[in-house]
């Protein structure tokens, strides 16, 4: 699978501060830029995104986090006027070459959005259906099987044993949120990227998913945009700030909060603005 | 620095009066608009109840038909004077004269021409193919006599029905005195009356008020709108779903979407020219058909299902197309196990509403020749036909009076068709919202 999941060079001029690069990465994006028909909404980005660790990005509304985000599993595909350019390797591999199908790139990177989105199915059919249509149970046990593990995993098994047949959508949203993380992982996904997952839960919910992004880091690759500097402290190795489309510092994340390289990065998490 | 206390602000009690003052502008404003709605929706229900009003108390009476008892005998001299049984001379029989010598029987003091013609016009030329039909059916009965209850003439059944005036002089009326006698008499010991009338639904049109019935225009009607149902909802749908999931958006689609909305309001005898010059000039379809009817309106109602359908592919939560293409799923799987069933509601609105308009429709089918005098009921799709609309619109035109409330009967007939049809689609669709 990583053939040349080796360290590709980092072009030269680039702005960014600080650790791009890490060792076997999972995504190595090279130059990226991205448009919505005239706007440049992501500038010349380098950055890797390493494997069983969580990549915080942070930044000001409007800066490009999550569309950057988006361009890792290509939803940007389908925002009529956007256009991506640039390199993304994925295990070493472009994710815009001809022969990387869009629909398996997706099973491969798993994304959870802002606003809980379970489908209007019942819970067991929310987590049962990207194994369905990717055809990863031979049998209804086998499925059963993928539920219950995704269901566990996620954290939610405990409360929704006993009504898997009622709708996704009579769940609380925190209860949503994690079962849109367990219909994620049911297909087995090497990344997942996460756009603001906490923004529309109370902190109880909130701290029950950090929670769960620190046990799931063990097996995937995160890569998480959030509006809340504690949060990122909290749950990433790893931090990205962003500004208007530039990346202007990646590193450790208890380096980039305690001793920032950037003047933009500083003003930002001392809250002078954003 | 400026402080912000030296800018212009009125102190809280001034605003409140002013607050004051605008209140009660606000709440009159308000009345006022519940006081016009109101009105309109009592206004509407008015005109709802006058409508149905007369069309019941117009129609009603059509469910009910003159029937005269009469004791026929039938004579094997006129039916079989050969003895030999022959079914095709059982058919060609003069039934007729079997319906005159009983009418004879039971006025025997009845005579002379003029008279007797006016007697016999008491029954409708229809009870002879009853009698005819009897006789078909069991020429055991040949020799034997029969008490059996025919069709009244319809001069008979309005007279009966209070729809003709007695008091009107008696060259302005088509009964004479010496008939009104006469039915007086038939329905002073019981053997005229009004009985259920089931010809009116098993019956084709006919010229005699008394035996035309709506089974033809209703059967004619059912096909047309199952060929309509058949074509329009499936292409409307994919119509749809294509231009609003997956057509790029260019100035291609642009046009296209601008004609589907004129088309919309195209005026619906201009898709009947179409019709008439397409399928039958063109493709020598037959005239007067169902099928081709069923196009003509599959035409006429393509656009409405259209429209309704990408506003209801529209009105699905974006959220749900990312969270299935999230999941990696094509955007066929992504329409078609997401999106769809959300937009089903709404897209079966747009079909009651297009077979709505579709059933109502009289205009583009007298173009392409359903508004032809057919007696025979349609059995198939190519058979010649008409529909309840036509149906309406060729009893209304008819002077006899026996129409006038046949036509206001097959109103009542398509009202109810109409009824069915929608309370049909409306179950079908809660059915498929209650599935979140």
């Amino acid at each position: 699978m990583n053939q040349s999941s080796k360290i590709r060079p980092v072009p030269e001029g680039t702005k960014t501060i600080g650790d791009v690069t890490v060792p076997e990465p999972v995504f190595s994006c090279r130059d990226v830029d991205v448009y919505y028909g005239d706007k440049h909404a992501i500038k010349k980005v380098n950055i890797d995104i390493g494997r069983k660790q969580v990549l915080a990005m942070i930044g000001p509304s409007g800066c490009g986090k999550s569309t950057f985000l988006r361009c890792l599993n290509r939803m940007n595909d389908t925002i009529v006027g956007a256009r991506v350019e640039g390199m993304i390797e994925l295990d070493g591999q472009d994710i815009h070459e001809k022969r990387q199908d869009v629909v398996q790139l997706r099973a491969r990177v798993g994304m959870v959005f802002q606003k809980p989105n379970p489908f209007p199915k019942s819970i067991y059919e929310n987590v049962a259906y990207g194994p369905r249509i990717h055809g990863l149970a031979a049998d209804r046990a086998e499925l059963d099987e993928i539920v219950n593990v995704s269901l566990r995993r996620a954290g939610l098994w405990e409360e929704v044993k006993d009504r898997l047949n009622q709708p996704g959508t009579s769940l609380s949203g925190g209860q949503q949120q994690r079962l849109c993380i367990a219909r994620a992982i049911a297909v087995n996904p090497e990344v997942i990227l996460m756009d603001e997952p906490c923004s529309a839960l109370d902190p109880i919910a909130t701290a029950r998913i950090e929670d769960l992004i620190d046990e799931l880091r063990e097996s995937y690759a995160i890569c998480i945009v959030t509006h809340s500097m504690q949060q990122a402290a909290r749950v990433s190795q790893r931090t990205a700030y962003f500004h208007l489309g530039d990346l202007i510092e990646v590193g450790e994340t208890n380096k980039i909060f305690t001793n920032p390289q950037a003047k933009l990065t500083e003003d930002y998490i001392t809250g002078r603005f954003g | 620095m400026n402080s912000t206390n030296d800018l212009p602000v009125k102190s809280a009690d001034e605003t409140q009066a002013l607050v004051r003052k605008s209140l009660a502008r606000r709440y009159r404003a308000e009345k006022r608009f519940r006081a016009y709605g109101a009105a309109a929706v009592l206004a509407g229900i008015g005109f709802v109840i006058f409508l149905f009003g007369t069309i019941f108390s117009q129609g009603a009476s059509v469910f009910r038909q003159s029937y005269v008892q009469l004791t026929v005998t039938y004579d094997p001299e006129v039916i079989d004077p050969s003895g030999a049984r022959n079914p095709d001379e059982l058919v060609t029989a003069d039934y007729q004269s079997i319906i005159r010598a009983a009418l004879r029987e039971r006025f025997p003091q009845v005579e002379g021409r003029p008279n007797l013609r006016e007697l016999y016009g008491v029954v409708s030329s229809a009870a002879s193919l009853e009698l005819q039909q009897r006789v078909v059916a069991d020429p055991s009965i040949i020799g034997s006599r029969e008490t059996l209850w025919v069709l009244a003439d319809d001069t008979v059944d309005m007279l009966l029905k209070d729809k003709v005036s007695r008091s009107a002089p008696e060259d302005e009326r088509r009964l004479s005195d010496q008939q009104i006698g006469w039915i007086d008499a038939l329905a002073a010991d019981d053997s005229l009356k009004l009985r259920f009338n089931a010809a009116f639904l098993s019956n084709g049109d006919s010229r005699d008020p008394e035996q035309a019935g709506v089974r033809g225009a209703l059967i004619g009607s059912a096909l047309t709108l199952l060929i309509t149902l058949l074509l329009s909802f499936p292409i409307g749908v994919g119509a749809a779903i294509y231009l609003e999931e997956f057509a790029p958006r260019n100035r291609m689609t642009d046009i296209i979407e601008v004609n589907i909305n004129n088309l919309a309001a195209v005026p619906s005898i201009v898709f009947g020219l179409l019709g008439l010059a397409m399928f039958i000039a063109l493709f020598g379809l037959p005239r007067s058909a169902p099928l081709v009817g069923g196009l003509v309106l599959s035409l006429l109602t393509l656009p409405t299902i259209i429209i309704a359908s990408r506003a209801a592919l529209k009105a699905v939560p974006p959220s749900i197309r990312e969270a299935a293409l999230g999941m990696g799923a094509s955007r066929l799987q992504m329409v078609m196990h997401h999106v769809m069933p959300l937009a089903i509601p709404g897209m079966l609105t747009g079909a009651i509403i297009g077979m709505a308009r579709a059933l109502g429709e009289s205009a583009p089918l007298l173009m392409i020749g359903m508004v032809a005098f057919i007696v025979d009921v349609p059995s198939g799709f190519v058979d010649p036909a008409t529909a309840l609309p036509v149906q309406v619109f060729l009893w209304s035109d008819l002077p006899e009076r026996g129409f006038v409330e046949r036509t206001s009967g097959a109103i009542i007939v398509l009202l109810l068709f109409l009824i069915v049809m929608n309370a049909t689609a409306v179950i079908l669709r809660n059915k498929f919202e209650k599935r979140w």
